[in-house]
C-alpha cells in the first residue's frame, strides 16, 4: 500500500520560476531540492508539501547548465543551492546567499560529480 | 550609530557537541545579522549507495546519526520498500512504530539534559540523562544496540519482542512517566529557566512555515506538520494529535519536546495494546527498479530519503535530507534581533544534529 501520491512534473529550466512561483502562491512549503546524477545530465527534484499533499517538480539538464534560484520565494532555499553547487558543481543563479563553494568544505571539488572511491578497506574489495 | 563587528561562533564552542559555525554581526550587544557555515564534517555517506547492495545500505543508513539511528533505517527501509512494492507484516509495522517512539524519547531527553547543560544547570541535566537511561535499557534489551539498533531490515524488523516483554515494557512505562513528570515541572515551572526561555529566539508562524521549518522547530510556532499523521508504518492505527505551541521562543520549543516524550508513551502503550500476531519479515523478490521520497517523523522533524534505483542491486541515489539541514534558515531568522548571550540557548532549542546534517 502506497504511503502517499508523489506526483511528480517535468518542466523545461524556463518554467521554472513561474511554477515554483504558482506553489508559493497556493501555500505549499518547500520541503527538499536535490540532485542527482543521471548518465551526462543532472535530475533537479523540487518537492513541496501543502496539508500533507506532496508533489514534486524536475529539471532535467545538461551538466552545465545554469540553473536560476528559488530563493527569491523561499528564502531557505539557499541551503539546498548551495549544497547542490557545493556537492555536484551545479551553477545556480542569484542565490539570495551565495556562499561561493564554502557552504559544505569538501577536500574534492564537487565529490558527488562521478564520485571515485579512494582509499578503501578491505571488506570493499571482496 | 554603534560599530558593527563580527563575532565568530563556533565551530568548537562549549554547548556545540558537533561543529557548526556563525558568523554573528552584532551591534552592541544585539545580533543583527548571521552566515551560517557548515561541512566541517561532511562524510558522504550518500554516495555509499554505489558501492552497498541495497540491503547492505540500510547500515549505512542507521550509521547518518547516532542518535535516532533507528528512523534512518527505518525510513530508508520504508521507501525500498515502497518501490518495490512490498508489503511487509503488520507486526512489524507495529514494532517499528514502537522502537521509533523510544528512540523518541532517548533523543528528546537527550536535548533536554544538554539544554539544562547550556543554561548551567547541571542536576537537571544529570537527572535527564539518568532517566535517559531507562530508555536506552528498553532498546539494548530489545534489539542488542543502545545506540545503533541495527533490528529494521528491508522487508520487515530483524527481531521480535515477546509478549511477555512487551507487557513487561508497557509496565515499565509507568514509573517512567511519574518521573517523567517530576522532571518536567521543573523545566516548565522553574522561574530561572523560563528567564533565560519566554521570549528569547521568537519564529513566527508564518516565518516557520515560509522558511521550511520542521518538527518541534515548527510545532513551537504553531506550524501543526507532524510527518507522522501520514500514516507510515503503524501510526494510520494509532491515536495521536501533533504536540503545537504557539509562543515560537525557546520555552515553546521545549514545551513542544516534553509534551511529546508523553505522547510517544501514549504512542508505545497503544502500540502494545493493538500489536498483531504474525510474521515480522517477508521475502524480498526482484531488485528496486523506481523512485520514492519515503518521509518520516524523526525527533528533530521531517526525514526525507530520497532513492532512486534502476533494477540493479544498486540503487542510483539516495539523498538523505535530515530536519537540521531545513531548520538552518529559521535558526537564522530566530538569531536575529537577539542578544548575543542568547545565542547558545537558541541555538541548542533547534536541537540541532551536525552529524545528520553532514550525512
Amino acid at each position: 500500500m502506497k504511503i502517499e501520491e508523489q506526483p511528480t512534473t517535468v518542466i523545461a529550466v524556463a518554467h521554472l520560476i513561474g511554477r515554483v512561483e504558482q506553489f508559493r502562491k497556493g501555500g505549499f512549503r518547500l520541503v527538499q531540492m536535490n540532485a542527482t546524477q543521471v548518465g551526462d545530465e543532472f535530475e533537479i527534484n523540487y518537492s513541496f508539501e501543502k496539508d500533507y499533499r506532496f508533489e514534486n517538480l524536475r529539471l532535467i539538464i545538461p551538466a552545465e547548465t545554469e540553473v536560476p534560484s528559488i530563493s527569491g520565494m523561499y528564502w531557505g532555499a539557499f541551503v539546498y543551492e548551495n549544497e547542490m553547487h557545493d556537492l555536484f558543481g551545479i551553477a545556480v543563479k542569484g542565490m539570495n546567499i551565495d556562499f561561493n563553494g564554502n557552504f559544505i568544505r569538501t577536500k574534492v571539488r564537487y565529490p558527488f560529480r562521478n564520485p571515485t572511491f579512494q582509499g578503501e578497506g578491505p571488506c570493499q574489495r571482496k | 550609530m554603534s560599530k558593527k563587528i563580527v563575532v565568530p561562533f563556533g565551530p568548537q564552542h562549549p554547548v556545540l557537541p558537533e561543529p557548526i559555525h556563525l558568523d554573528l554581526v552584532l551591534e552592541d550587544e544585539t545580533v543583527i545579522d548571521v552566515v551560517p557555515s557548515i561541512g566541517y564534517i561532511h562524510r558522504g555517506l550518500e554516495t555509499l549507495v554505489a558501492k552497498r547492495e541495497f540491503t547492505e545500505y540500510v547500515y549505512v543508513a542507521e550509521r547518518t546519526c547516532g542518535i535516532c539511528s533507528f528512523i534512518h533505517g527505518m525510513t530508508y527501509c520504508q521507501g525500498v520498500e515502497q518501490i518495490m512494492d512490498l508489503e511487509i507484516p503488520a507486526r512489524a509495522h507495529y514494532l517499528r512504530t514502537i522502537w521509533s517512539e523510544y528512540s523518541r524519547l532517548h533523543s528528546h531527553l537527550l536535548w533536554l539534559g544538554l539544554f539544562a547543560d547550556a543554561m548551567g544547570f547541571e542536576n537537571l541535566f544529570m537527572n535527564s540523562w539518568r532517566l535517559r537511561e531507562f530508555v536506552l535499557d528498553v532498546l539494548e534489551e530489545t534489539t542488542g544496540g543502545r545506540v545503533i539498533q541495527g533490528s529494521c531490515k528491508v522487508g520487515g524488523v530483524r527481531r521480535d519482542i515477546s509478549d511477555e516483554k512487551l507487557a513487561a515494557m508497557a509496565g515499565d512505562l509507568k514509573s517512567f512517566e511519574t518521573e517523567l513528570s517530576d522532571l518536567s515541572e521543573v523545566f516548565l515551572h522553574d522561574d530561572s529557566l523560563k528567564s533565560r526561555l519566554v521570549g528569547v529566539g521568537t519564529l513566527s508562524r508564518t516565518d516557520a512555515y515560509d522558511l521550511g521549518a520542521a518538527g518541534p522547530v515548527a510545532r513551537g510556532s504553531g506550524v501543526a506538520i507532524d510527518l507522522r499523521k501520514t500514516g507510515y508504518a503503524a501510526y494510520r492505527e494509532l491515536r495521536f494529535e501533533p504536540a503545537t505551541e504557539s509562543a515560537g521562543d525557546c520555552y515553546a520549543r521545549c514545551a513542544v519536546r516534553i509534551r511529546e516524550l508523553f505522547s510517544s508513551i501514549d504512542l508505545i502503550r497503544q502500540a502494545v495494546e493493538k500489536m498483531p500476531e504474525g510474521e515480522i519479515e517477508v521475502k524480498l523478490k526482484g531488485m528496486p527498479d523506481g523512485e520514492y521520497f519515503s518521509r518520516s517523523e524523526q525527533p528533530r522533524g521531517e526525514l526525507v530519503h530520497y532513492l532512486k534505483g534502476n533494477g540493479t542491486k544498486h540503487l542510483v541515489r539516495s539523498r538523505i535530507r535530515t530536519p537540521t539541514l531545513t531548520n538552518v534558515p529559521s535558526l537564522v531568522k530566530m538569531l536575529q534581533g537577539c542578544e548575543l548571550a542568547d545565542v547558545p540557548v537558541i541555538v541548542l532549542s533547534i536541537d540541532p544534529c551536525i552529524g545528520c546534517m553532514e550525512r
